[in-house]
């Protein structure tokens, strides 16, 4: 049998096995509380993860596809300059299309920062044209150059400066999350390796009674796999209900592409943590088979 | 079932036992008799493999105890029903369950054989006390119950260990018509005891042989008895 197989069969299987071993107190509550913990952060690292790779992956494509060019200009020149502009963009290879933006929508862009009431025709504002380049893209630096020669108000801003270390942030932010799963898992399973390993220690002399009425060490390790593998699933369960519903609580804004804002889990990804009892419950049984094993075979 | 040769035993110090030679046939009764601290317990243990020769060898079902692996050793032990002189009974779990506890632990089917349990019980005389958990007993009534425990299994060899240290005379006649009853079935049978007079009652129901450990050596005890 599969490790998933051996656990269904010890979830389903006979409460009968495991009451030849008395309540063993401590250890097991320990295990339900680890269990539970872990289970509240893996959901936390978990939507981390998925978050941090959806901004990421936002945040690439539109580094990817967009620049802008801000043509500052003194105001007599700023319509002869952008048209040379887009004219310019027209016959540059790799660029798909290229727009100026209407008064009304650089207003929209300002008004965050001004709060509106902004006598936008009285200042001397730059105009904004948006490049959408093709997927092969355009070659930047050769665009810079004809710029300067044919429209020298004009600069070309792809975004990178400021999004390429965002897009990096946020895809080491998802390995982070990725990596600190991992390490989620391991903390529970020594935990819990632990807390099985001191309840076999603590039940030698049970453990002798059963030998000597010729009870074998599978069956031995069994009663307390299945309590521990139990524990583990139960406060897994508990751990990973208040977490996600600690993550649904969390304010959302949308489909923005805010990252604080966009932690919840979004669609199919809300089934996701349900995987989280059943590693638990796998981790479980793995560390209380091998604490047993290594304990039994050091009782003579 | 079991032959000892020339195995010794010794906890560190000064061998407590040392060239004991005995086979046990299938369907023999043995006594083993000696004074307190001779080494009684000690051959029991080594019989079933709780305990491994330092010297020589004995062989269980056909095989060394010295190379049987511990699932060999468990394995050994469901066919043999031990009555211990410290009991060895779980005391979170009842009377009942203690009894039924080789049967579960063999993943035999317990409820199958609750009549067989009660019946036992019953004839042990702790019907009453089926439910009480094993510190609650007196000390009769726990090797009544280890006794019940040994033979749940319907093994092939039983060794009790002073299994009448603590029950009254008819208590004991009781036992004794038990064991010797199923000695009759086929059973092989090791009794370690300092009742002389259970021996002696031994001896108008079955044909026992008395051994008896003195000086760390077997001896055949004479017809005096
Ligand atoms: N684990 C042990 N470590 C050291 N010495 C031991 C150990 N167990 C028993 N002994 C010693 O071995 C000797 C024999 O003990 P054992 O229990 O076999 O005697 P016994 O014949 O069964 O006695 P009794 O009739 O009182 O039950 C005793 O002197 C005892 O002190
Ligand atoms: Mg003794």
């Amino acid at each position: 049998m599969t490790p998933p197989a051996r656990i269904a069969a010890l979830v389903m299987g006979d409460p009968q096995a495991d009451r030849v071993v008395p309540p063993t107190g401590w250890p097991a509550r320990l295990t339900v509380f680890t269990a539970g913990a872990m289970a509240f952060l893996a959901v936390f690292a978990l939507a981390l993860s998925l978050a941090a790779g959806r901004v990421a992956d936002i945040w690439a494509d539109a580094l990817a596809r967009t620049a802008t060019i801000r043509v500052s200009a003194p105001t007599d020149e700023l319509a002869l300059q952008t048209r040379a502009v887009l004219e310019v963009l027209g016959q540059t290879p790799g660029v798909a299309s290229a727009r100026a933006l209407t008064a009304e929508e650089q207003r929209d862009l300002l008004e965050p920062w001004f709060g509106d009431g902004l006598p936008l025709d009285d200042l001397p504002i730059p105009q904004l044209v948006e490049v959408t380049a093709t997927d092969e893209g355009y070659d930047a630096e050769g665009l810079r150059q004809r710029l300067t020669a044919e429209a020298p108000g004009a600069v070309l801003d792809d975004h990178g400066r400021w999004r390429r270390p965002l897009v990096a942030a946020a895809s080491r932010l998802r390995l982070m999350g990725w990596a600190a799963l991992l390490l989620i898992l391991g903390a529970t399973a020594a935990m819990i390796a632990l807390a099985a390993g001191s309840a076999l220690a603590a039940n030698e002399q049970v453990i002798r009674t059963l030998r000597l009425v010729g009870a074998k060490d599978g069956y031995i390790a069994q009663a307390f796999i299945r309590r521990f593998t139990l524990r583990a699933l139960g406060g897994a369960v508990i751990g990973m209900a208040l977490g996600m519903a600690a993550v649904a609580l969390m304010p959302g804004a949308g489909a923005g592409e805010g990252f604080l804002t966009g932690i919840r889990f979004r669609g199919f990804e809300w089934f996701l943590p349900l995987a989280i009892p059943a590693l638990a419950a796998l981790v479980g049984y793995l560390a209380t088979r091998a604490a047993a094993r290594d304990t039994l075979r050091g009782m003579r | 079932m079991i032959e000892l040769r020339e195995a010794g035993y010794s906890f560190g110090g000064e061998p407590l036992l040392g060239g004991l030679a005995l086979t046990l046939a299938p369907g023999s009764f043995h006594f083993l008799t000696g004074p307190s601290g001779a080494g009684k317990t000690t051959l029991l243990r080594l019989c079933y493999a709780d305990l491994l020769p330092t010297v020589g060898e004995i062989e269980l079902f056909g095989q060394s105890t010295a190379t049987m692996s511990r699932d060999d050793i468990s394995g050994a032990r469901q066919r043999i029903g031990v009555v211990h002189q410290d009991c060895q009974f779980l005391d979170h779990l009842s009377v009942t369950d203690n009894i039924a506890l080789p049967l579960a632990v063999s993943g035999r089917d317990v409820d199958a054989h609750r009549e067989n349990l009660r019946e036992l019980l019953a004839w042990v005389g702790l019907g009453p006390r089926a439910d009480a958990l094993p510190p609650e007993l007196s000390g009769g009534e726990r090797q009544r119950a280890a006794l019940a425990r040994a033979v749940i299994m319907d093994p092939d060899l039983i060794l009790a260990d002073e299994p009448t240290g603590n029950v009254d005379w008819e208590m004991s006649m009781r036992l004794l018509t038990l064991l010797a009853e199923l000695n009759r079935m086929g059973k092989t049978i090791l009794v370690a005891t300092h009742d002389l007079g259970l021996i002696r009652a031994a001896k108008a129901q079955v044909s026992a042989r008395v051994l008896r450990i003195a000086g760390g050596q077997l001896q055949l005890a004479g017809a005096d008895l």
